[in-house]
């Protein structure tokens, strides 16, 4: 309550520059023996995951599984006590800050729908979509004819064109989440990582998130995070069940939910 | 590009930088020009008491450049201001010379009063008005740029950053009241006779310097004004408004920080500059904590966010202040006590934020809202 | 050197082996004193103090003091002396044998004995000499400390007749290193002299080492070889002590740190409540002391011991109340906004210190001190002072009283769970208004208690609390937020580490040095010494 969520920094002394070898994978995304732990609570417990290129997966698990820790560690928010986190086959994210995981392709939507709320929705999308980020370019940066086109391509994608003018604080919360999705997309990544989009959306909202989200996964690969199973299901793809911050089961929804240990954790015994 | 950008059509900068023009030139001449007896005069007290507003709006726009549109609130701004400020009464204290009470060549008064032989290598150089100058925004400048760049980098935020800026003046004050540092101690600089040969004391001079100040307060007010209204300052406003999203997006926040932190820096400096020569002293109070977030109070009462608000609030402050210590003396600090706690809890936008809100509201009912999230001040 | 020696001897010849006789000498004693009326120059009177020191009565110590300070007269008259004290134009008088009063006299009757330099310095040896056969165990420990640092060959057999008789171990101890030094100027053998070496080097302080390097200087042989292993060893004990010494001083300056900043550990540590007035509420403890002191001073004056005990409740319920006033009236309002809550409570504390300067005055206010705070002890060679000991002790109950209240209390619990998860406690049912409220109460009451023991210390003005704030603040954030054993450490590590600063930086330098490590620290570890980790800390 100090501070704004957003700015909380993790320690970054747990962090131990070895020299790792390098694993080279054909993978995207490329998460092997993962562990990291708050003062003796263990968030990840030596998870393993592999997002293929092109591939959208979607993440279920209950509260407490480890699910935005482990986009966390994506993203370089959280360090990994130990364990590989290796990007297109051969970066290893966990030696970059979020800046530079942003800037090498990866885009994140968070939990609690997060966008600039005193500016407008067409510059929230302005400044999300690929350009010079520099300091110096951003300050002598002239009016772009293709910036703004792109801009109005993604606001006809997310549905916002009539907004376009307001204030992004005035939106309402399925609005924001669809802007915030909107900024993923300007931003052009390899891969989008997606937390709760359907959170707080009407039904219809709901459907809509998940054909955009489709539409989204031909032409980029995208790990979704999601409670809500109708969704899930509206998606159809590969599913990974955490818990306690490991791998418990994977495969088809329909797998996954048959699974007896998984049905144990959502339901208990 | 940046010229297209200040001379936009924009009112509001329109009419500041014409109201700052006419102050340059109309303050001076009635100073100056119109006879003591007629009552269009303005008479010389006045003149001096608005530069040193002037030189407190310089400083207010800095801070609120940093905290209205990057979310830094700074309780050490002061330190920067007080730099400017000595590095230009150092350039005064060689300009002296022989005419000390103790006649030195070199050393100023008070180095010949500790014994000292020769002049430490802090002072070297600043016989030279353009070195001084230089200095004027260097030393403040690269003090910003090495603590922004320790401070930002390693994500120290909030409430953090604003007690180690208040650390950091402090640690200066303490040092400057050193007598061995060399800058005066106790009664820092003073005494001053000239200022490029015109006599500090003069009439022509102090109108000169009352128009300098105008014109920097301007060059300051339409350099935060392209930082601002550009990309940059949008950015700006991002990492106020939601820091780790700004970096998700892949913005390097830190040299933003760092870039806005260091420009505000440089201003303050150029503040203290102007300052000195029209208070005639130094002296390391300048550097005490309390200074540093009184000029918060100033930029808060005008409206942070907004620019011209910072500018006005110091005015209106500061001359509440200077009518208060006449009136009532002891009832300063309970009247700006008070300020501190009305204008958090009941005028949070400022009195230019607030007429911007108003303003904009009538303007909505007519047609639908300009985008000018420059404007918007933190909620 | 002579004399002294002759004089000691005698007198500690005298002291142990004739007390009755003496007694009874009377007339004597006043013979040689009558002789003080007749000296022509100050060697006379120099043989009248050896003589009068020989007799060994107790009497002369009297005498010779009178003489020291310059109290003792002859009547111009030429009928006897006396021990006068003056008292405007008359003199009171006293037998200077007897010590009873004498009537009084006008000046001009009477003669003042004169004395210099160099006989003061003969009757302050002579006195310590008489000293050793004193009854008190005070006197002739001191005694034999003076024998120590003037040590005189031919002291020894009296010495040794002392050290016989003597019963009180510590006054046996000081009796048997000044004899080792004694032994060490004079000629008796090898082994002697060095065991007295191995006594001096035990005692260990500045004196022994004094004698030690003399000593080393004017031997040869295995004799300078031991005494120069000693001097080694004293001063390396003495650098240790020199340690101690500044770890007690950086000890109870952290203690003082701790008590300023203890009640923003919670305010700001647990609440996350940026409260600038903190140091305002330090200053109305501090202010509390004084307004207690002076009823008591008006109405119980008996009492004044106690005022420290009348003042800690009542400084707790003058800040605590005042505090509760600021959340309820101002900082609710704030929740959430830091950098606001930061302002607002500036504002506050320039009223609360503009309100103080206009009821009591810019000046400062002069706190007493109880009798049981005066003083000091040695421990060692530390010299401990009362005040300082008494600030750490109850710098350190306060300290555990509140880590107490806070983890084993169900109110502590509430506290926590307000602080941790607002919403959640408060649909378990606990009042998060109330809770909020109370736990600034109770930061702005410790702080105000630590204005009590803090007025101790410092001077009282309006301005009292603004030379805590920043420090307070330094050790809350460099301890780690929300931590209260942070808090602690910290406090404790800042006070040592500008105490050993000081000796090589000054003490302004030393506390900017310890700002800029502040500084650098805080990059380094941006949440403190012991910051929470993880998700927990984001909500």
């Amino acid at each position: 309550m100090l501070i704004d969520p957003m700015d909380m920094h993790v320690p970054t002394e747990a962090v131990q520059a070895i020299e790792r070898p390098l694993v080279v994978t054909q993978s995207l995304l490329y998460l092997d023996g993962v562990s990291v732990s708050f003062d003796g609570f263990r968030a990840i417990n030596n998870l393993s995951l592999v997002i293929a290129p092109g591939e959208m997966r979607a993440i279920i698990g209950p509260n407490g599984a480890g699910k935005t820790t482990m986009m966390d560690i994506i993203t370089g928010k959280t360090k990994p006590d130990t364990g590989d986190v290796i990007f297109d086959g051969q970066i290893d994210l966990t030696q970059l800050d979020e800046t530079a995981i942003a800037n090498l392709g990866i885009g994140r939507k968070f939990q609690k729908p997060t966008v600039f709320e005193s500016h407008t929705v067409e510059d929230n999308v302005e400044m999300a979509v690929k350009a010079d980020r520099t300091v110096f370019g951003t300050l002598f940066s002239r009016h772009s004819a293709e910036i703004w086109k792109r801009v109005d391509e993604i606001l006809g994608i997310v549905r916002l064109g009539d907004h376009r003018r307001r204030m992004a604080g005035d939106l309402s919360h399925g609005q924001k989440q669809w802007l915030e999705i909107g900024m993923l997309l300007a931003q052009d990544p390899k891969l989008l990582l997606v937390d709760e989009p359907a959170a707080g959306m009407t039904d219809v909202e709901t459907g809509a998130t998940a054909d955009l989200l489709k539409d989204i996964a031909k032409t980029h690969s995208v790990v979704v995070v999601e409670h809500d199973m109708g969704f899930i299901r509206e998606l159809g793809v590969k599913v990974t069940c955490l818990h306690e911050g490991s791998v418990l089961s994977e495969g088809t929804l329909d797998k996954v939910s048959a699974d007896e240990r998984v049905i144990e954790v959502y339901l208990g015994r | 590009m940046i010229a297209r950008r200040l001379f936009s059509s924009d009112r509001r900068i329109a009419v500041t930088i014409a109201t700052l023009l006419a102050a340059a030139v109309i303050v001076p001449v009635l100073n100056l020009a119109v006879p003591a007896d007629s009552v269009f005069h303005m008479p010389s007290y006045v003149v001096a008491l608005v530069g040193k507003y002037l030189c407190y709006a310089l400083l207010a726009l800095a801070l609120d450049l940093v905290w209205g549109y990057c979310g830094i609130l700074s309780l050490g701004h002061g330190a920067f201001f007080a730099l400017g400020g000595y590095a230009m009464g150092m350039y005064l204290m060689r300009q002296i010379g022989p005419r000390g009470v103790y006649s030195h060549p070199t050393l100023p008064d008070f180095m010949v009063f500790l014994n000292w032989k020769e002049l430490p290598f802090t002072w070297w150089g600043f016989s030279s008005f353009p070195y001084a100058m230089l200095m004027v925004g260097l030393v403040p400048g690269i003090l910003a740029f090495v603590f922004g760049w320790f401070a930002f980098r390693s994500r120290v935020t909030g409430v953090y950053l604003s007690i180690i800026t208040q650390a950091l003046t402090y640690a200066l004050m303490l040092a400057f009241f050193r007598n061995d540092m060399g800058f005066g101690g106790n009664n820092g600089l003073t005494d001053f006779k000239d200022i490029l040969g015109f006599n500090i004391q003069s009439q022509t001079t102090r109108a000169v310097l009352f128009s300098l100040s105008v014109l920097a307060l301007m060059a300051g007010y339409l350099v935060a004004r392209a930082i601002v209204t550009s990309k940059a300052g949008k950015i700006l406003i991002a990492v106020r408004d939601a820091e780790a999203r700004t970096r998700f997006l892949g913005y390097r926040v830190e040299n933003y920080k760092l870039f806005v932190w260091t420009v505000s820096a440089v201003m303050a400096g150029i503040a203290g500059a102007l300052y000195v020569p029209q208070v005639g002293i130094i002296n390391p109070s300048e550097f005490s904590p309390a200074n540093s977030i009184e000029t918060i109070v100033w930029v808060a009462v005008g409206g942070r966010g907004t620019l011209v608000g910072a500018a006005l609030g110091a005015g209106v402050v500061n001359f509440a202040k200077s009518w208060f210590t006449g009136a009532f003396p002891q009832g300063w600090l309970f009247a700006l006590g008070g300020l501190f706690v009305f204008v958090t809890l009941f005028l949070p936008k400022g009195i230019v934020g607030t007429f911007t809100e108003w303003w904009r509201t009538r303007a909505a009912k007519r047609e639908p809202p300009a985008s000018a999230a420059a404007e918007q001040p933190a909620q | 050197m002579q004399f002294v020696r002759k004089l000691v001897l005698a007198v500690i010849v005298v002291c142990a082996s004739l007390p009755s006789l003496a007694r009874a000498d009377d007339a004597g004693l006043r013979a040689t004193l009558a002789r003080v009326a007749t000296a022509r120059n100050f060697q006379e009177t120099e043989a009248v103090v050896r003589d009068l020191a020989a007799t060994g009565e107790p009497a002369v110590e009297r005498i010779l003091s009178a003489l020291a300070d310059g109290n003792l007269y002859i009547r111009k008259s030429g009928q006897g002396v006396f021990i006068g004290k003056e008292d405007g134009q008359t003199i009171a008088l006293a037998d200077p044998v007897a010590g009873a009063a004498a009537g009084t006299a006008a000046k001009g009757d009477l003669t003042k004995v004169k004395v210099n330099n160099a006989l003061r310095r003969t009757i302050r040896d002579a006195m310590g000499g008489l000293t050793l056969g004193s009854d008190d165990p005070a006197a002739r420990l001191s005694a034999a400390g003076i024998m120590l640092k003037r040590p005189d060959i031919a002291a020894l057999p009296a010495l040794d007749a002392a050290i016989a008789r003597e019963t009180d171990a510590k006054v046996k101890a000081a009796l048997a290193q000044a004899r080792a030094a004694t032994v060490l100027v004079s000629d008796l053998g090898e082994a002697e002299k060095l065991a007295a070496i191995g006594v001096l080097s035990n005692r260990g302080d500045s004196d022994a080492l004094a004698q030690l390097t003399a000593f080393r200087a004017a031997s040869t042989g295995v004799l300078a070889e031991t005494a120069a292993r000693s001097v080694q060893h004293i001063e390396s004990s003495m650098a240790a002590w020199q340690v101690a010494q500044n770890v007690w001083y950086g000890i109870s300056l952290g203690s003082v740190l701790l008590l300023a900043a203890i009640g923003l550990a919670i305010t700001f540590g647990v609440m996350g409540v940026i409260n600038m007035a903190h140091g305002e509420m330090v200053m109305l403890g501090a202010y509390t002391t004084f307004v207690v002191q002076q009823a008591i001073r008006a109405f119980a004056p008996d009492l004044f011991d106690w005022s420290l005990a009348f003042a800690l409740p009542a400084a707790f319920l003058v800040a605590g109340g005042v505090g509760l006033a600021i959340e309820r009236g101002m900082i609710r309002f704030l929740y959430g906004r830091p950098l606001e809550t930061l302002l607002a409570t500036w504002g506050v504390s320039l009223i609360l210190q503009q309100a103080v300067r206009t009821i009591f005055g810019p000046t400062n206010q002069e706190v007493g001190a109880p009798s049981w705070m005066a003083g000091a002890f040695q421990l060692g060679q530390l010299t401990i002072t009362w005040s300082r000991l008494w600030i750490v002790l109850f710098c350190l109950a306060v300290f555990l009283v509140l880590v107490f209240v806070m983890k084993r209390t169900s109110w502590g619990l509430r506290m926590r769970a307000v602080t941790q998860n607002r919403r959640m406690a408060a649909s378990m049912g606990i009042r998060t208004p109330w809770v909020d409220a109370f736990t600034f109460a109770l930061g702005s009451g410790i702080a105000g208690i630590a204005g009590v023991a803090l007025s101790q210390i410092d001077n009282v003005s309006p301005n009292f609390g603004q030379g805590y704030i920043i420090d307070s603040f330094m050790v809350v954030v460099f301890g780690g937020v929300g931590n209260l054993w942070g808090t602690f450490i910290g406090a404790m590590t800042l006070g040592v580490l500008n105490k050993f600063l000081e000796p090589y930086a000054g003490a302004v330098l030393g506390k900017i040095l310890v700002l800029v490590l502040i500084i650098l620290f805080i990059q380094k570890r941006p949440r403190g010494l012991f910051a929470l980790k993880g998700r927990a800390v984001e909500a």
